[in-house]
């Protein structure tokens, strides 16, 4: 196999892997988060203006991981710097 | 397919380009601009009030109320930079919606811009609220080994805040974008309308994420200040990475 086809298919095995496992953690965290804010808001509604806010704001915080593994991966397949180095070099 | 709106160019001349994310950066605040100018124009005191005055009322109220929420302090401080910077997201997001729009916070240059922007802000409330040698001490806090990780944590904080408004922004288009070429009709004007969603939350989620680091800035030296750090601690809001 020449070394542009093994970039390519690493890259896009890589690139699934890599939002397939990256957005496992996030998923169950931001579930747990969810949860546990639920159960707050429940046994105390007057909080719940609060409890929302914190929540977003977690959740996001959570949520950025996924996001650092959904743009590694779309970088990957969209804007690969070793493809597009190869594709310069082979002209 | 492009992924960020820096890949559209409109004009080139040398090095000089006018991509979409600049287009769209100045369509976006025109029409900030305009609207404010269009309902400030005619703006009036007492009950009766315009639907738009009234509009802009609840959304500074709002604004308000969530930034004194966050802080415990008087909001007229923050709401300059805390207020331009929802505004502007929320807006940006909005106009994504209209066919045509490239959305200029899904390039990661408009949120460098913007996380910069935070990562100034910051120092200058702090040394505003308590002077420039007390803020630099506030680095060393609690002990000085921990200096290294509270500068790395200044950086890395700015990245997150850049790359989370990037990729949530990105993606959702992209996902109109891929969807439009499996299932043209429907599907991709719901997701589109989650998109909206997802921006409203982003641009809430930044703002108080910058107001948290503005107050976590200001509120180590009232610590200092008062007497009881146990108290100030619990209160005290999320040290975020």
């Amino acid at each position: 196999m020449e070394s542009i086809d093994l970039i390519a298919t690493v890259s896009i095995i890589v690139a699934g892997l890599t939002i397939a496992i990256g957005s496992i953690g996030p998923a169950i965290g931001e579930g747990l988060a969810l949860a546990r804010a639920m159960e707050a808001v429940a046994q105390q509604p007057d909080a719940s203006n609060t409890l929302t806010r914190t929540l977003f704001v977690g959740m996001a915080m959570i949520e950025s991981t996924a996001i650092y593994c959904l743009v590694v991966s779309l970088i990957l397949i969209f804007a690969n710097p070793f493809w597009n180095h190869l594709l310069q070099a082979g002209g | 397919m492009e992924l960020s709106p820096d890949a559209v160019v409109y004009w080139q001349w040398g090095f000089v380009k006018l991509n979409a994310t600049l287009v769209f950066t100045w369509a976006t605040m025109a029409v900030l601009v305009g609207c404010s100018w269009l309902i400030t124009r005619r703006i009036r005191g007492g009950v009766a009030v315009l639907s738009g005055q009234a509009f802009l009322e609840m959304l500074l109220e709002q604004i308000r109320d969530q930034i004194r929420d966050a802080t415990q302090d008087e909001p007229d401080k923050y709401l300059p930079v805390i207020g331009t910077l929802f505004l502007f997201i929320a807006t940006a997001s909005l106009l994504g919606v209209v066919p045509g729009v490239h959305v200029p916070t899904a390039s990661l240059s408009t949120t460098s811009a913007l996380a910069l922007l935070v990562f100034i802000v910051v120092p200058a409330y702090g040394i505003e609220a308590k002077g420039f040698k007390r803020y630099l001490a506030s680095y060393t806090r609690p002990t000085v080994f921990m200096l290294p990780f509270n500068m790395i944590g200044e950086v890395s904080r700015t990245v997150a805040l850049s790359v989370r408004l990037f990729g949530n922004m990105m993606s959702g288009h992209l996902i109109v974008a891929v969807l439009l070429t499996i299932v043209p009709i429907l599907f991709p004007a719901l997701l589109q309308a989650f998109g909206l969603l997802i921006g409203f939350i982003q641009a809430y989620v930044f703002a108080i994420l910058a107001l948290v680091y503005i107050a976590s800035g200001t509120r180590v030296i009232r610590e200092e200040r008062t007497e009881g750090p146990e108290e100030g601690r619990e209160e005290g809001p999320p040290q975020a990475s």
